[in-house]
């Protein structure tokens, strides 16, 4: 039996597509051009990014006293973005994996996406702690790899080899889990390449995808296999991030609620982020009908959700600092809320706390606009929580004579700066030479909550066959038999659901 | 049958052919069949056969190879024959003394492959008894100042023509001087205090050869930083112009009147070793300490009772206690003051004839009514000793003004300028550079052209005193030896030497040297003994030899006899007369004092970035002299409200809250410098100190080193600091205290960046320094780590509610510190006067990288030590004004914010603790370092690997005690282009300055962390050495850089677990604590509770 979503939820495909339409709304991109605008904002994120690396290898060839950095602040914009670019990266998987685990279907017109995001974030974040050492050129010592010095080994009590792993097995588990879902794609794309080099790429790519039933049987079979292990890394990984300031000595940073309260600020930043790259994407690529107002309206809701855990978890951090009697953890809150860098624990409190409430308001969290200058601003709030972890902590800690302020330089910016012109332009080039939906997987949902698909099963359930026609070979759910195939899919997917 | 056997190898050799038994002679075959193992015929036809391929190919590869390699440029030369007593890499230690005319000290010189590296103090000389200060023992890096002049030069028409030949300058000179002479003119050595009886026999030598010529001579002796007062005041009440023996260490109640002995007042050195004798509360007796004082010094933060005062007040004060002492008069002074004056008395009375009285004024007429006090408390013959005189201060301001006016007056033909400066130290009314563009022949001997050599027609520079012979009789009955540790660096002489050598006696100092101690010591034996020693003890020889300089003055020198005191001596006249001499009327709304600052003292070292780099003990700022103002009085002059929260923001000075600038004008002088608000500065008064602002430094500053105050036209004005000598009045003394015609003026809006050390001065209610009074210690004994006890332990509950302490409540598996050696430190913060001799020592010892101004203002000090100051502070609560010295004293957002300011005024305490790393147990560093590169010793060290360490910061931010330094740059880099603020500060950068390195400690590359090693080449070389003695190693054999610099043994260094070492004992001493214990880092080091006598 086919799975009909009931008439009351909204469909989730709007614009009554067809497989084909899909395919051709897809690959329109890939195989089309860019517009002058695409071309603008790729050339602004590319300057972006070359001002950066041209900051990153200054700091490398100089040193790390071009940052504003000094004797009591060891940390601060370099694990800042660090910490913030890896929360961001969080949203791809937790829509990857956890959503497929718990069968929520809207997540398959933004899943590739997110996790094309995701990779790009962890790329970024991977950065700092590399050019953040002072001598870059050992970076491989804190691996345990074997040498000759000895049998020397990294220092497994180290919170920040523990990031190394985290991070590293991260970022693989998530390449390799989009890459997969990638497969089916390019061989779409494969199959409908004219020009020979690119039909080549495209082939190399999708590794031979035939699309017959047992690839489609082992695609399956890996992707839940991978959704199963990227799902422990969702969580694993900030938290470990935490730990490298939940264990320390520091106030305000040695705090046992850490690995929650940064696992929801990751994914409230990471779907803020995704929203923010979603609007834009949905517009420009005219992915209106997959991406729709539905899907921005359950995005909202995750944000409202985990940005009022944040906040919750904020009001904990303040409770204990009083309740545990301990002067210096109390003074260090005390000095975050009202000492010089009160400022940024205001523009913190103001965007992650405050403003996501917003989202309590169904007008607002369909409202476009609203929603993309609140995405907007709930990076912004989530850069400062990092940065007032770091820096309003280590800047007043035990001993009073080493308190300092920290005032960033042009550098600091613009490595930061620099990052976010690399996303984008890493962004950018996927946009126009990946599919940026999940081709397959959108398809399996059409005729259950596509706009087309319950309006027909509405009248008919039967005749399928004929309105999908298979026009297009390739791409396996909508070849040949492709209404069968699909909904073979539906149904096992309703089978597993069952279990 | 055997030999009968025959071998042979071929039938020719059977046979034995004729062409065999030729070629059987040659050792090697000529024929040598390759082509028939090759049997390759085309060889032959190939214009490269094998061979010639493989030679060219084996030749190429071996060029390519070897021009690949750089070919290693050996700077070092091996000996032909190594010197009997050179062994590379084992150090020389050599005994010397430093005298500079402001700081006297007995010192030990460690050299290394014939560099000197190091100064430590000589424990066993009597003279300053082992204590340095950073004055002292930077000064091993300046004879490596790469700007100091490389040889005699002399000035033709405005130039110079520098580098010449002695022979050239010496001729000139002699020619010069003979023919000075021969007119009958006047020839005059102007010098610094000289107390070397050779010295004096030289200039003797020198003064005679001119009056043999026809000439007159004279010998006329200033000091920068003047004791004339005393020295006439004691000449007007005992006839004899000398400088007593003051014993510290016998004082039961010390009252200085602005003197800072502790730091700058006369032998400095000694007094605070024989002070801090006496500063221990667990002694038979703890002397009591009142300062009273305009400029916040180092006495006056060790004291026990400190009152501000203006300088206009001190004679006030001092005629108040001469009233209560028993003497006819009677001061005005505050009432708040009046009850700190009366404690005084109080205490003065109550230990009569074991107090003691000074002022560091150098108005004689004050200096007789303190005469006058401590004779009516019978201190004379006990705690002050006028027989064993001391001759570190002969300088005579009346000499020096007349010898101005004689020069003005063109009356002086030649003038040889000796150890000091005048162009610079000079008093502006003396208008002493015109006055010297009237003398025929100027001859400086300086040791660059600075401000007096430019003036001077010919310079004949002056060798180090590391490259020097003399012999010094500081105090009667004291000898001193000055020997060379290395040879000259440069074309320099000593300029005992040039004096000799102009007036036709050929020999060497050295000579002379040696035949002027011969006189006193007797044998060769005795003198490679005392040059051995560094000093010489003598009764035979009471007194420097009799010679011409003694009569300089225009207060007659009297007789040499011992003048027995008794109060009648002291004439009731003479007292009226001091009366009306040191009461000053001021006028206007400020009055000015000048400071001696403990980095540069009386500037001569102004080329020292070590002592740039250590920051003021006081305000904490490094690389600039500036004007310390009261915060109440600089809020005023910007009319602004005086609250908490202005004093907080307004005044604040930080990276980027540049410092604001008045301008300072006394009479026709007027000086633009920053303002800092300094707690403790008498309201009313500012502060400027001297030594600043000299020629030459210039090329160590940057644009954005001096902000507004930056002169682009004129870049020799761009020196660090500014020169504040000229502002001197000169009347009678030079009085570096102006309490009338001193006007101070905002400079709108010009803002000049400092670097400070520290930019929060509270300790916010945190047991950071413990502290109690000297009742409570006595009431407590034995009691004080109880509950409710000053020193209370740390016990923190555990989850059943038990407490625990820090050490029963662990998270980690425990070292095994109860073995072996556990090396540690005790560190009396009752004795640390702050004074920042252990930051430069520890400088010196370890490498640290001087990083510039820039880099400070960043807070990117690398000092492995620094010494934290805390200014007390009070908050209102409840309405009532109380002292935070608890964390849960505070409890609201505004008590909070105001203990962050510290009190301004009277109520203003002051305390210090070194710090450096406290080799934690548990570490909080070690477990974060993600590859190990620091890690803990079994000796209880922390243990820094810097080929480890990959520079993640990790473990300077999970630091409690922020130790930690990083190298942010590759400092001693002598080629990054891009950074030539170090280059031009930093020592390491510069061929000579580099000579200064400890070879035993490696320097840090850049992206690495450092931090206090707690000296472990120190403690490995010791180890060694009493392995070699098959012996454990005994206390005190091992010290640290800090432990050995320190002058008032504060720092102790020794092995925790053995029970013969001090250490060991101190660590569970009454006193004793660990700085923050509640976090559980088990340090090795441990603190020594302070207590005020009040």
């Amino acid at each position: 039996m086919h799975v009909v979503e009931a008439e009351i939820r909204e469909p989730l495909i709007l614009g009554e597509k067809s497989y084909n339409d899909i395919t051709e709304d897809v690959c329109a991109p890939i195989e089309g051009k860019a517009n002058s605008l695409w071309y603008f904002v790729f050339g602004l994120a590319g300057l972006l990014a070359l001002w950066g690396i041209g900051n990153i290898l200054y700091t490398i060839g100089v040193g790390i006293g071009v940052w504003g950095l000094n004797k009591t602040v060891g940390w601060a914009w370099d694990i800042t973005n660090f910490v913030w670019w890896v929360g961001i990266g969080h949203a791809g998987t937790l829509i990857s994996a956890v959503l497929l685990l718990f069968r929520q279907r809207w997540r398959m017109a933004i899943n590739r996406s997110a996790e094309a995001m995701t990779i790009f974030a962890v790329m970024m974040a991977a950065l700092f702690p590399g050019i953040h050492m002072g001598r870059i050129w050992q970076a491989y010592w804190v691996l345990p790899l074997p040498n000759q010095f000895g049998s020397l080994w990294p220092n497994f009590n180290s919170p920040l080899l523990w990031d190394v792993f985290a991070i590293s097995t991260y970022f693989s588990v998530s390449l390799v889990f989009w890459y997969i879902g990638l497969v089916p794609d390019f061989a779409s794309v494969r199959d409908r390449m004219i020009k020979p080099l690119p039909k080549k790429i495209y082939s190399i790519l999708a590794f031979g995808w035939s699309g017959n039933a047992k690839h489609w049987n082992r695609f399956e079979e890996v992707s839940l296999v991978l959704a199963g292990l990227a799902t422990p890394l969702v969580f694993s990984v900030h938290s470990i991030v935490s730990m490298d300031f939940a264990t320390s000595v520091i106030p305000g940073w040695h705090t046992t609620i850490f690995p929650p309260y940064f696992v929801a600020g990751a994914v409230f930043s990471g779907f803020a982020m995704v929203l923010t790259l979603m609007l834009i994407m949905r517009k420009v690529l005219k992915l209106e009908d997959y991406i729709t107002l539905k899907h921005i309206e359950y995005m909202n809701i995750i944000i409202m959700l985990t940005g009022s855990m944040v906040g919750v978890a904020y009001l904990t951090e303040l409770f204990v600092a009083w309740y545990s009697g301990v002067e210096y953890e109390g003074y260090a809150f005390m000095n975050r809320a009202t000492g010089p860098y009160w400022w940024a624990y205001a523009a913190m409190m103001t965007c992650n706390v405050i403003s996501p409430q917003l989202m309590w308001f169904k007008k607002i969290r369909r409202n476009l606009v609203i929603t993309f200058i609140l995405s907007i601003i709930v990076n912004i709030g989530m850069w400062f929580e990092r940065f007032v972890i770091i820096v309003t902590s280590i800047h007043r800690d035990y001993i009073t004579s080493s308190w300092t302020q920290f005032h960033p330089t042009y550098v600091d910016m613009g490595v930061f700066l620099g990052t976010i012109g690399l996303f984008f332009v890493l962004f950018l080039l996927y946009s126009r030479v990946f599919p940026v939906l999940a081709l397959n997987e959108v398809k399996t949902i059409l005729r259950a909550t596509g706009e087309f698909g319950v309006k027909k099963a509405k009248s008919t359930v039967f005749n399928l066959e004929n309105e999908f026609s298979p026009s297009e070979s390739g791409n396996a759910p909508a070849s040949d038999d492709s209404s069968e195939e699909s909904s073979d899919d539906a149904e096992s997917e309703e089978n597993k659901e069952q279990e | 049958m055997a030999d009968t056997k025959k071998y042979w190898k071929g039938i020719e050799e059977l046979e034995q052919a004729p062409e065999f038994v030729e070629s059987s002679k040659k050792e090697f075959s000529e024929y040598v069949p390759v082509d028939e193992f090759v049997g390759n015929a085309s060889e032959d036809s190939s214009p490269t056969n094998r061979r010639d391929f493989l030679k060219v190919l084996g030749f190429s590869v071996t060029a390519a190879t070897l021009a690949a390699c750089e070919a290693p440029v050996t700077k070092s030369i091996p000996f032909l024959n190594k010197p009997e007593d050179l062994t590379p890499g084992v150090a020389n230690y050599y005994s010397s003394t430093f005298f500079d005319g402001l700081d006297l000290a007995s010192i030990r010189i460690k050299t290394r492959e014939g560099r000197p590296i190091l100064i430590e103090g000589n424990h066993n000389a009597p003279t300053s008894k082992g204590a340095v200060n950073a004055r002292v023992n930077s000064s091993v890096l300046s004879l490596y100042d790469s700007k100091r002049s490389k040889g005699p030069a002399k000035k033709i028409g405005e130039s110079w023509a520098k580098n010449l030949n002695w022979g050239i300058v010496d001729k000139e000179v002699a020619q010069n001087l003979r023919s000075a002479a021969s007119n009958g003119g006047k020839v005059v050595l102007l010098s610094n205090t000289i107390i070397s009886p050779a010295s004096k026999g030289a200039v003797d030598y020198f003064g005679a050869f001119i009056g043999a010529q026809g000439g007159s001579f004279e010998h006329v002796t200033y000091d920068a930083i003047s004791a004339s007062g005393i020295l006439d005041a004691n000449q007007k009440t005992f006839g004899r112009r000398v400088l007593p023996t003051y014993n510290f260490e016998k004082a039961k109640t010390i009252v200085s009147f602005s003197a800072d002995f502790l730091n700058t007042w006369l032998n400095a050195l000694t007094y605070t070793k024989d002070y801090s004798s006496n500063r221990k509360p667990d002694g038979d007796w703890m002397s009591k300490h009142f300062q009273f004082e305009t400029t916040l010094s180092l006495s006056g933060s060790a004291a026990d009772i400190r009152g501000a005062l203006k300088p206009s007040e001190i004679a006030e004060a001092v005629k108040y206690i001469y009233g209560k002492v028993g003497g006819d008069t009677t001061g005005k002074v505050s009432n708040k003051l009046k009850l700190k004056l009366d404690k005084a008395a109080e205490s003065l009375l109550a230990t009569k004839g074991e107090s003691l009285v000074i002022a560091g004024s150098n108005n004689g007429g004050i200096q007789i009514l303190v005469n006058a006090i401590n004779d009516k408390l019978n201190n004379y013959g006990s705690t002050i000793d006028l027989d064993k005189e001391v001759y570190t201060r002969k300088g005579s301001d009346v000499a020096f003004s007349k010898l101005a006016k004689e020069m003005s007056a063109g009356e002086v033909s030649a003038l040889i300028i000796v150890g000091l400066n005048p162009s610079y130290v000079a008093p502006s009314s003396l208008s002493f550079d015109e006055a010297l563009s009237k003398v025929g022949t100027v001859v400086y001997t300086g040791d660059r052209l600075d401000e007096t050599g430019d003036k001077a027609d010919y310079f004949a520079p002056s060798s180090h005193y590391l490259e020097s012979w003399d012999v010094l009789n500081p105090t009667k009955g004291e000898y001193a030896f000055v020997q060379p540790v290395i040879n000259p660096l440069f074309r320099t002489r000593q300029w005992q030497e040039s004096l000799l050598k102009w007036s036709g006696n050929e020999n060497t100092f050295e000579v002379f040297v040696k035949s002027t101690a011969k006189s006193f010591l007797g044998t060769e034996a005795s003198w490679i003994n005392a040059v051995h020693d560094g000093y010489f003890l003598s009764n035979a020889f009471d007194s420097v030899p009799a010679s011409v300089s003694d009569t300089t003055s225009e207060i007659e020198d009297s007789s040499s006899e011992p003048v027995s005191i008794i109060s009648s001596a002291i004439s009731s006249a003479v007292i009226t007369n001091a009366v009306s001499q040191a009461s000053v009327t001021p006028s206007g709304k400020f009055e000015l004092e000048l400071y001696v600052k403990t980095g540069l003292g009386n500037g001569d070292q102004s080329f020292n970035p070590w002592l740039h780099e250590l920051p003021d003990p006081i305000s904490k700022m490094t690389y600039d002299n500036y004007i310390a103002m009261n915060p109440v009085d600089v809020l005023e002059l910007f009319d602004l409200e005086d609250t908490k929260a202005t004093r907080r923001d307004f005044l604040y000075i930080g990276q980027e809250s540049p410092a604001k600038v008045l301008t300072v004008t006394v009479g026709e002088s007027t000086v633009t410098l920053p303002v800092v608000a300094q707690p403790g500065q008498a309201l009313g008064t500012i502060g400027i100190a001297v030594g600043y602002g000299k020629k030459g430094t210039e090329v160590f500053t940057r644009q954005e080193w001096l902000g507004d105050l930056f002169d682009a036209e004129n870049s020799e004005k761009n020196t660090i600091g500014k020169n504040v000598f000229p502002l001197q009045s000169q009347d009678l003394w030079v009085s570096n205290t102006i309490s009338s015609g001193v006007t101070v003026a905002v400079l709108e809006g010009a803002r000049y960046p400092m670097a400070t050390t520290q930019t929060h001065h509270t300790m916010m209610g945190r047991k950071l320094v413990n502290e109690t009074v000297l009742s409570t210690f006595l009431e407590q004994q034995g009691a004080a780590k109880e509950k409710g006890g000053y020193n209370e332990t740390v016990l923190i509950a555990d989850s059943y509610g038990d407490e625990k302490t820090t050490r029963q409540l662990d998270l980690w598996e425990e070292h095994a510190i109860d073995l072996g050696h556990r090396w540690g430190l005790s560190i009396d913060l009752n004795l640390c006067i702050g004074c920042g001799a252990c930051v430069t020592a520890c400088h010196l010892e370890n490498n640290v990288a001087v990083v510039g101004k820039d880099e400070v203002r960043r807070s990117r000090e690398m000092h492995w030590l620094r010494v934290d100051r805390y200014y007390s502070s009070h908050v209102t609560t409840d309405d009532k004004d109380v002292l935070v010295d608890d964390l849960s004293d505070l409890n609201t957002l505004t008590e909070y914010a105001d203990a962050e300011v510290a009190d301004s005024g009277d109520d203003l305490s002051v305390v210090y603790q070194p710090l450096m790393c406290q080799h934690c147990n548990h570490a909080p560093c070690e477990t974060v370092c993600p590859v190990a590169a620091t890690t803990h010793s079994d000796e209880g060290l922390n243990q820094m690997t810097y080929n480890r360490c990959v520079g993640t910061r990790y473990c300077a931010n999970n630091c409690p005690y922020k130790v930690r330094r990083f190298n942010w740059f590759q400092y001693d880099d002598l080629n990054i282009p891009a950074f030539p603020d170090f280059a031009k500060v930093n020592h390491q950068q510069d061929d000579l300055g580099r000579m200064v390195l400890n070879p035993d400690v490696v320097v840090r590359s850049r992206g690495v962390m450092e931090k206090c090693s707690m000296c472990v080449q120190r403690i490995q070389a010791g180890k060694l050495e009493a392995k070699i003695d098959g012996i454990p190693v005994q206390d005190g054999a091992i010290q640290t850089a800090c432990s050995s610099s320190c002058p008032t043994d504060g720092i102790k260094f020794g092995d925790l677990n053995n029970r013969e070492h001090a250490v060991s004992d101190k660590k569970n001493d009454d006193r004793a604590y660990l700085l923050m214990e509640e976090i559980g880092t088990q340090p090795n080091i441990y603190y020594q509770t302070k207590v005020r006598n009040v």
